[in-house]
């Protein structure tokens, strides 16, 4: 599997990372040759073996249904690049 | 019964699967300890989990998780004991963590079936696909500035279940009645409280149409977030008749998401929005599979209520009812246990009349609840006590529920307040009846030359001098032995 | 006295016990010590303000009598991944301009509880992405130790603040975190000792995450006893942490200062590489004579699927990065470059926001886990990891420790390997099965390259048996009395 330029734009569509086009060609190469290399994998015989999920054997641990946390709004906002009054705001998102 | 849609080529009928998104009932969020109570002030209930502040991390709530359970089991669906969260990756500006945690491979749910009750009184099987919980995404307002839109966070990170259906809805008609059962069987276990306006139940409808006695499906759309039964209905007619439109004139119906806009009464294609989407899932490396063990299952299951279907088929058997009538009275499960308290040692058909025709029609014109009743199950229960002894006569009866329903008050202590009892003492009746003779001569002979109709005509005065007091049974048969005997 | 901040951890401790000397002087020969060193990069944010009033609190306490345990009054650095309270968190980012958290990360308040006194935010590498520190925003870190030009050399990475913060004694210890080798890698470039506890022993709650089946916080100090004291402080259940392991922290400097005997030590074949410096089998071979010496076993083991580890963890890494970055969308916090639509938006904030290795893993990780490649790459490279687990368990069921080198390469000078990512990543290809696993793993500086740089060996331990860990490293330690000291230091 190779990626052309076209892929490249699309992953950068996906992953949201502008990617001017002089880059694509660069940076389709680098991609290619970390992809090339991983694919070595392909060598493993993996018939039957469960991927893993998690190293950490134990149970998902679950927590009560009690509300403590919240009423935060002014620790939650603190940072905002933008805000008006109690909200986030951003570009209008037409629908 | 059958919904079909003529056109030149053919009867088309129409195929839909329903993806229904449920609140969960629960006091705080699927992942963060923030309340999850409608119609707050912005952003006020969201913790740094919610707002996806870096470094923060998901931990399940309990009550989710036996809600799950209890809904599927509800639904009569296969319990996974061995599920998986994932997460769905795509970007916009209500879904603060870049991706939504939900169940994808290993559902919580797994398949079941729902027992529509149809208005002719039959049933009909619909079939679940899965259920499995997953995070709500916050809300954006677009109509408040004319550059910006603004986000409120309060609902990202609440309990949905979605309940998907197997495309075995053939008609809008049988989409509502599907998804109130839903509702009814949700608000039963207490695991969703179905609140349509507060956005509690919200589905995406997928339909297809495909000629009359094809087997294969056609191309689906997916008709996003509709939020009432009425629109749900009104979305599939439009779509389907749209849909055979589009294979009419030659053209394909393109697998899309849609919008409904029910203003225009017509479906918009989302499809600007959904370009390039594609969704990554993979298993949440911050949490790890949820395994429950059956004996936990066992338990929800052993302390699950009577749900409608089982409630249904006993007050047929108990109380005697119709299919339909039985249907009607377990649909909510307040009015089921209205009804219950109402009839209990009672005449049951005649607690369903006044139930459904009295008390529905009054709450109806009034904009009320059954919880909201003026009247009590123990007064309805009361008043029908006060017929069958014959305290009061079915006329006096309306005039005494009319009252009820003003003043909540105890049926008896109406009566008693009123002087609305019945007269049953035969002196009193024999002295109005002689009185009605005696004023009424050229009716009398009438009578007595034997015309029946006259004795009704005598009935009614009497009942007008004793103000409807007077039992009409007594009153008959004493006319009938002073004319004819 | 000298300065105070030569101190190793248990020494200042003893110090600051015996009274023979004040947590604020401690503190203020670090600040000093810090600031004299700010041509090493090694910090992002500096806190001497932080320092000495947590100093004062600490000396309070002390004259009260109610010291706590060794970390009291102790001043150490703390990499700016790990979220702190009204102090600039990084990441080491563009993206993350500004970014002043409202809350404490569970290790660093961990440390805060034990009485410990932070120095500031170190340099790392862009999101932890980086075996050499210079992917970083704020510039890279220059190793203590020069080349034998006199050339700057690479830290390692990506803790290479933290780790640069103990070789050039500014403070005793400090903290990093590492997901592929992170804390083990530059330990053995700067000749410290950097350890990795198992996957679940300290919170990852509050820690900007990167791959998060991956990531652990762990220490940094100059001895295997530091070490050890400082994890004990910054370890233990989290309920905050769906993957915090409920366990109970131990003792863990009781369980060093004796010999390996009972111990068997397993040497994995397949991690003796093509074109290995020979210097570095040497070392090995060294290592486990030394333990063999003090009472150990050795055992040849072998670990089939070792090479695979690597090429598996840039495939499972980047899948959860691109994930974990999605957040970084400039709407909550951080840098954001206006757009004209919210796509845009996020285009344009992400695509300055983020470093060039960031971008590369990001599109990286979201290739793998497209729609069509998913099973081919993701679920392979999971499925490889199952793989490599159950070798580490059959091996572990004959031998306690098994002792690896820490890298296949001493530091090497800034700008070198930098056209080649893949010759980058190679870096970590002794850290890595560790990472993977979940396993518990430790550097210990061991000897010298033939140009006189530092080298590590790692042992690397069962699941939360960092006991035994600690234990046979500490034997190592003393067997090999590392003593070189860096250019920085007045040696070399
Ligand atoms: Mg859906
Ligand atoms: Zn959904």
């Amino acid at each position: 599997m190779s990626l052309d330029r076209d892929d490249v734009r699309k992953i950068a569509f996906l992953a949201r990372i502008k990617i001017e086009d002089a880059e694509l060609e660069p940076l389709a190469d680098e991609l290619n040759s970390i992809i090339g290399w991983v694919e070595q994998l392909g060598e493993v015989n993996t018939d039957g073996v469960q991927p893993m999920t998690s190293v950490a054997e134990m149970l998902t641990p679950q927590r009560p249904d009690q509300v403590t946390d919240g009423n935060v709004t002014q620790k939650v906002l603190a940072n905002a690049p933008d805000r008006v009054k109690d909200f986030y705001a951003v570009p209008k998102v037409l629908d | 019964m059958a919904y079909l849609i003529e056109s030149d080529s053919g009867t088309w009928e129409v195929v839909i699967g329903l993806e229904v998104h449920a609140q969960v009932s629960s006091r705080a969020k699927l992942f963060s300890g923030s309340p999850t109570d409608f119609g707050a002030e912005p952003n006020t209930q969201v913790s740094l989990v919610d707002a996806a502040m870096p470094g923060m991390l998901p931990v399940i709530n309990e009550i989710c998780v036996e809600q799950a359970v209890r809904t599927g089991l509800g639904l009569n669906a296969q319990i996974n004991l061995h599920s998986v969260f994932e997460r769905k990756n795509y970007f916009y500006a209500d879904l603060p963590q870049g991706y939504q945690i939900s169940q994808y491979q290993y559902p919580i749910v797994g398949e079941g079936t729902v027992v529509l009750d149809m208005p002719d009184g039959t049933t009909r099987e619909i079939g679940i696909e899965r259920l499995h919980m997953e995070q709500d995404a916050g809300k954006s307002m677009h109509d408040q500035d004319p550059k910006r839109s603004f986000i409120d966070l309060n609902r990202a990170g609440v309990c949905l279940m979605e309940i998907v259906s197997k495309p075995d809805l053939r008609s809008p008609e049988e989409a509502g009645i599907y998804v109130r059962k839903l509702r009814s069987i949700m608000r039963y276990l207490g695991s969703c409280d179905g609140n349509m306006e507060q956005g509690s139940l919200r589905a995406d409808v997928n339909v297809s149409v495909r000629l009359q006695g094809a087997t294969d499906y056609r191309t689906r759309a997916e008709i996003k977030n509709v939020n009432s039964v009425r629109f749900i209905m009104q979305a599939i007619e439009v779509e389907a008749a749209r849909q055979v439109d589009v294979w009419e004139s030659g053209d394909e119906v393109v697998q899309e998401t849609r919008l409904f806009d029910p203003n225009r009464s017509e479906t918009r294609s989302m499809r600007a929005k959904e370009f390039a989407h594609d969704y990554r899932y993979f298993p949440d490396p911050d949490l790890l599979p949820l395994d429950l063990d059956q004996t936990y299952v066992d338990k929800i299951a052993a302390n699950l209520p009577e749900l409608p279907d089982a409630k249904k088929d006993r007050f047929i058997v108990d109380y005697g009812l119709s299919a339909y009538d039985a249907g009607v009275l377990v649909a909510d499960k307040e009015t089921a246990l209205f009804f219950e308290e109402a009839a209990e040692g009672r005449n049951a058909k005649l607690a369903v009349n006044w139930l459904t025709t009295n008390l529905f029609g009054a709450l109806n014109a009034a904009g009320k609840e059954i919880t909201e009743s003026p009247i009590s199950a123990t007064h309805l229960g009361g008043l029908l006590d006060l017929l069958a002894d014959g305290t009061i006569s079915s006329r006096i009866a309306k005039d005494v529920f009319e009252e009820m329903f003003e003043t909540s008050k105890d049926p008896a202590a109406i009566i008693e307040e009123k002087g609305l009892k019945q007269i049953t003492d035969t002196g009193a009746i024999e002295a109005a009846v002689d009185a009605a003779i005696i004023s009424n001569p050229e009716q009398a002979d009438q009578v007595r030359d034997g015309n029946d109709k006259a004795i009704g005509w005598f009935v009614g005065q009497v009942m007008k001098a004793t103000q409807g007091k007077a039992n009409p049974q007594a009153v008959n048969e004493l006319l009938q032995t002073r004319l004819k005997g | 006295m000298g300065k105070l901040n030569d101190l190793t951890l248990a020494e200042a401790r003893d110090g600051l016990a015996a009274g023979d000397f004040s947590a604020a002087e401690l503190t203020e020969d670090c600040i000093t010590a810090m600031e004299a060193a700010r041509n090493l990069n090694a910090f992002i944010t500096e806190t001497p303000e932080i320092a000495r009033k947590r100093a004062a609190t600490s000396d309070a306490r002390r004259a009260r009598g109610e010291a706590l345990g060794a970390l009291d009054g102790i001043p150490i650095a703390v990499k700016d991944l790990f979220c702190t309270t009204g102090t600039l968190t990084s990441a080491a980012s563009h993206i993350l301009d500004g970014f002043t958290p409202t809350y404490e990360s569970t290790v660093s308040q961990n440390l805060i509880n034990a009485g410990a006194v932070m120095l500031g935010k170190t340099n790392l590498d862009e999101f932890a992405m980086g075996s050499a520190n210079i992917t970083s925003y704020y510039g890279n870190v220059k190793n203590p130790w020069v080349g034998p030009n006199g050339e700057d050399l690479v830290p390692g990475g990506s803790s290479g603040g933290s780790v640069t913060a103990v070789a050039a004694n500014i403070c005793p210890g400090s903290i990093g975190t590492d997901t592929g080798g992170s804390i083990r890698q530059p330990a053995s470039l700067c000749g410290v000792v950097g350890m990795k506890p198992t996957y679940g022993r300290c919170s990852r709650w509050g820690t900007v995450a990167f791959a998060s089946s991956l990531d652990q916080a762990g220490p940094f100090a100059r001895t295997v006893r530091d070490n050890a004291l400082m994890l004990e402080g910054m370890a233990g259940h989290d309920p905050k942490d769906s993957t915090s392991a409920p366990i109970d922290v131990p003792n863990f400097e009781a369980a060093i200062g004796g010999d390996l005997k009972g111990l068997t030590v397993g040497i994995p074949e397949e991690y003796t590489l093509d074109g290995m410096p020979e210097e570095i089998q040497a070392l090995w071979d060294q290592g486990a004579a030394w333990m063999r010496e003090v009472g150990a076993e050795i055992k040849p083991v072998s670990l089939p699927h070792t090479k695979y580890a690597l090429p598996a963890y840039y495939i499972v890494a980047p899948a959860e990065a691109s994930s974990n970055l999605a957040r970084y969308d400039g709407v909550r916090y951080g840098l954001r470059v206006e757009g004209a639509t919210l796509d845009e938006m996020y285009e344009n904030t992400r695509g300055s926001g983020f470093g060039a290795e960031v971008r590369r893993r990001v599109m990286i990780g979201t290739y793998v886990l497209s729609a069509g490649y998913y099973d081919a790459y993701y679920v392979k490279a999971q499925q490889v990891r199952t793989i490599i687990l159950n070798e580490f368990n059959t091996v572990f069921e004959d031998v306690d420790v098994l002792l690896t080198p820490t890298a296949p390469n001493a530091a090497f000078p800034i700008g070198a390997k930098m056209d080649d990512p893949v010759a980058m990543y190679l870096n970590d290809v002794f850290t890595v099965p560790a990472n993977m696993a979940g396993l518990p793993g430790i550097s210990v500086p061991a000897g010298l390259d033939k140009s006189g740089l530092p080298l590590g060996l790692q042992v690397v331990a069962k699941p939360f048996d960092e006991e035994t860990m600690f234990r046979a490293a500490d034997a190592l330690e003393r067997a090999a009395n590392f003593t070189a000291k860096p250019r920085y230091l007045g040696g070399q």
